[in-house]
């Protein structure tokens, strides 16, 4: 029996679907969400059958490339049980709010996506929903600003919690960003379609996280993460930018049972 | 107006590169977008309004026939004239014929973006006929002979500068430069005389209201109570979608629309007019009429899926939300409407395959869904848009993308159909770019990102996915243990 009811008690295993681009390009954040869910007591598992939502064909029109590929991904992960966490609004995004259009013309299908994108959680959300935004006893010595990762604050509607975790890495300076709810930039394929138009608006934020002075900027999703690292870098800029679940792990790592 | 939304790219390049248009665009951040967060903060009930405000919309809509049908009704009882115009000729030539019909000398405007859909002001010169812009942007903007720049503010790209060399034949390069007090009392001077000679006013209608028949008007410098009262006649032009059952609705659209627009809990004037003057009154025109046009808008009404676009109010907040906008700028858009509305009604109304470049001028950030006040979600649209230009699956020729693109997005599809493809795809294209890489990274890529390699350095793919690395992990984990 599928379960419906809204999950209360604290899971004790999840599902975890990386996205494509933290599977191939950035697998250090995936591995860094699994030891920060294992840190809270929960056992991961990774379907090794799992490649992609399908936003990215979705995003550029072409939804019949984008229909067999999320699909695909709902018979994957229709097949587990228990809460899904992707460390990606963006993908989080697509499933729960973009499914519904990509199958429009399939009651079935889209029945099964909504029950799939019912337990489908963006791991910021699932660790403030299920555990609360202090449970991660962290110290770092590091000084950060956040940007707020566009699918994440306006799709998901989910705002306050990374930051609040972040505050509560202890030895962390927050330093708050000036316009951290506007866009990188990135936007997908909108980045090397329209690279002029992507890079003015990067250029912008890129100038108000140098303002802040921090060592680093955190943001949640990898899109923005690359967009922001790949102008600082260009700029000769010695800034890193972390994905929230790299620098939560690095706080659970330095306050290790050795400390 | 005719449209140009194929020059999107090129408008978009010059402007990117125009410093002092990148300053005033500015302004719309730091003016009109903040300035709406300050006001949508200090009203209690913000989102209760904003549904409420969607509500009312989403019915008027669903029930357009029969609200067009109860306002042309109110209007004629109140002694005014009606005309249906299915598209901006047909309105064009109708206000033409009246201001033929009566013998009008002078034409005073004020603002009004369906008249800038007819391209009325030309228009009436063209036919010899005095026509000026009364609204202050509006003004410079005509005449400097272009197109409004933004639906509020129409000369937000002109500097003070631009402003003194437009309003004065003797301003010169290295005079000082006058300030918006002195700026706006040389343009007051010019319009007062027109004012006093206009024979016709043609005024826009932020708001029509069908029980009453009456027209809002939403001003800050009482050129539309000028325009509204001191002529004989008055044509107020509208969208056919601008339109709101009851005087309470207004209430609450009044309440959105200006907080939305400039930030301000009600502007300097709100005018309404419900038709000519009675027996008993001093003031107003001899006669009124009222031109409704559709122009595209049955076609948006028509599709499910773009029907909310018709619940606009041009307040102008998914501009200033924009970064795209802000970057760019507004003639881009190439036609009457900039911004992210312009990018969902200008393909409808204009035409997809000249404008398939709009849609795809977005990082689907979605701040222009959550700065609207009336919640369209033109994410959404822009989606449902980019689809159509890329599969060409509503009409064959609305399709734009290049046999190259769909190529790409069917080896994509490939390659995310299995996860071994998936893996292969991601290591043989690790080999192919390695060798242009350095510490990870890559400063010149080849396409199709070579786009991105242009400002930003690229990341090289990882030696190992996420799969191969817990599992590894996985592997000495339980080694661990035994």
């Amino acid at each position: 029996m599928p379960d419906t009811s809204p999950l209360t008690a604290r899971p004790l295993r999840v599902t975890l679907f990386a996205s494509c681009m933290v599977d191939q390009l950035a697998p250090g954040v995936g591995f860094s969400a699994v030891e920060v869910l294992e840190h809270l007591g929960v056992q991961v598992d990774f379907p090794g059958d799992q490649t992609c939502c399908g936003q990215p064909a979705f995003n550029s029109g072409f939804r019949s490339q984008a229909l067999p590929v999320a699909t695909r991904f709902i018979e994957l992960f229709e097949n587990v049980d228990g809460p899904i966490v992707v460390p990606s609004g963006s993908c989080a995004a697509m499933v729960r709010n973009y499914y519904g259009d990509l199958f429009d013309r399939d009651p079935g299908l889209l029945e099964r996506a909504r029950r799939v994108g019912e337990r489908l959680y963006e791991f910021t959300e699932f660790i403030d929903k299920f555990f609360g935004t202090d449970a991660i006893r962290g110290s770092l010595d590091d000084s950060v600003t956040y940007h707020k990762s566009c699918h994440l604050l306006r799709e998901i509607g989910i705002d306050g919690p990374p930051l609040e975790l972040l505050s509560n890495v202890e030895g962390l300076t927050l330093t708050p960003l000036n316009r951290a709810d506007v866009c990188c930039g990135f936007g997908g394929a909108f980045s090397v379609k329209m690279p002029d138009i992507s890079s003015a608006i990067l250029n912008e934020k890129l100038d108000n996280i140098v303002q802040t002075g921090a060592k680093s900027v955190v943001a949640a999703d990898t899109g923005c993460v690359f967009q922001m690292q790949g102008g600082l870098r260009r700029r000769g800029s010695s800034v890193r930018v972390v994905h929230i679940a790299e620098i939560l792990a690095d706080s659970i790592r330095s306050t290790g049972p050795d400390r | 107006m005719k449209p140009q939304t194929t020059h999107f790219r090129f408008k978009a390049s010059q402007t990117l590169v125009n410093d002092q248009i990148q300053q005033s665009l500015e302004h719309v951040y730091t003016g009109f977008h903040e300035g709406r967060l300050t006001a949508a903060a200090n009203t209690d009930n913000w989102e209760e309004l904003r549904t409420k405000g969607k509500a009312i919309k989403d019915h008027t809509i669903a029930h357009l026939d029969h609200y067009l049908d109860l306002l042309a009704d109110s209007v004629e009882k109140n002694g005014g004239h009606v005309f249906f115009a299915d598209d901006a000729e047909e309105a064009r030539q109708h206000i033409l014929g009246l201001a033929k019909a009566n013998d009008v000398k002078t034409v005073i405007k004020s603002k009004s973006m369906v008249s800038e859909e007819m391209a009325l002001a030309d228009a009436l010169i063209d036919a010899g006929i005095e026509a000026v812009e009364t609204d202050l942007g509006e003004y410079i903007i005509q005449l400097a002979g272009e197109t409004p720049y933004h639906l509020i503010a129409p000369a937000v790209h002109k500097s003070r500068k631009d402003v003194a060399a437009l309003l004065s034949d003797d301003f010169k390069d290295g005079d000082p430069v006058p300030d918006a007090v002195q700026l706006t009392r040389m343009a007051r001077s010019k319009l007062r005389a027109v004012f006093e000679r206009a024979d016709m006013s043609v005024t826009g209608v932020n708001f029509a209201v069908a029980e009453s028949g009456s027209i809002a008007l939403v001003t800050n410098e009482g050129n539309g109570r000028m325009s509204t009262s001191v002529p004989r006649i008055h044509v107020a032009v509208m969208g056919m979608e601008k339109i709101v059952p009851s005087i309470q609705d207004l209430s609450t659209m009044l309440r959105i629309l200006i907080r939305s627009a400039t930030g301000q809990r009600i502007s300097t004037y709100v005018t309404m007019v419900n038709g000519p003057r009675k027996p008993d009154e001093e003031d107003g025109p001899e006669e009124f009429h009222r031109v409704i046009m559709n122009n595209g808008r049955d076609r948006l009404r028509a599709e499910t899926r773009m029907r909310e676009s018709l619940n606009c109010i041009r307040c102008g907040a998914c501009l200033n939300a924009c970064p795209v906008y802000r970057k760019v700028g507004g003639h881009a858009y190439g036609w009457v409407y900039p911004g992210p509305i312009g990018s969902i009604v200008s393909p409808v109304l204009t035409g997809l395959k000249d404008a398939s470049n709009l849609p795809n001028a977005s990082s689907l950030c979605g701040a222009c869904h959550s700065a609207c006040p009336v919640k369209i979600n033109i994410p959404r649209m822009l989606l449902e848009l980019r689809w159509r230009t890329a599969e060409g699956k509503v009409d064959a020729r609305e399709r734009t993308s290049s046999i190259k693109e769909r190529a790409v997005w069917k080896a994509w599809r490939f390659g995310m159909m299995g996860r071994r493809r998936f893996d292969l795809g991601a290591r043989v294209a690790r080999i192919m770019i390695r060798p242009l890489s350095r510490g990870g990274w890559i400063k010149k890529a080849p396409p199709p990102i070579s786009g991105w390699t242009v400002t930003r350095d690229f990341p090289l793919i990882s030696p190992k996915s996420l799969k191969s690395l817990l599992s590894v992990r996985t592997k000495h984990t339980k080694r661990d243990l035994d």
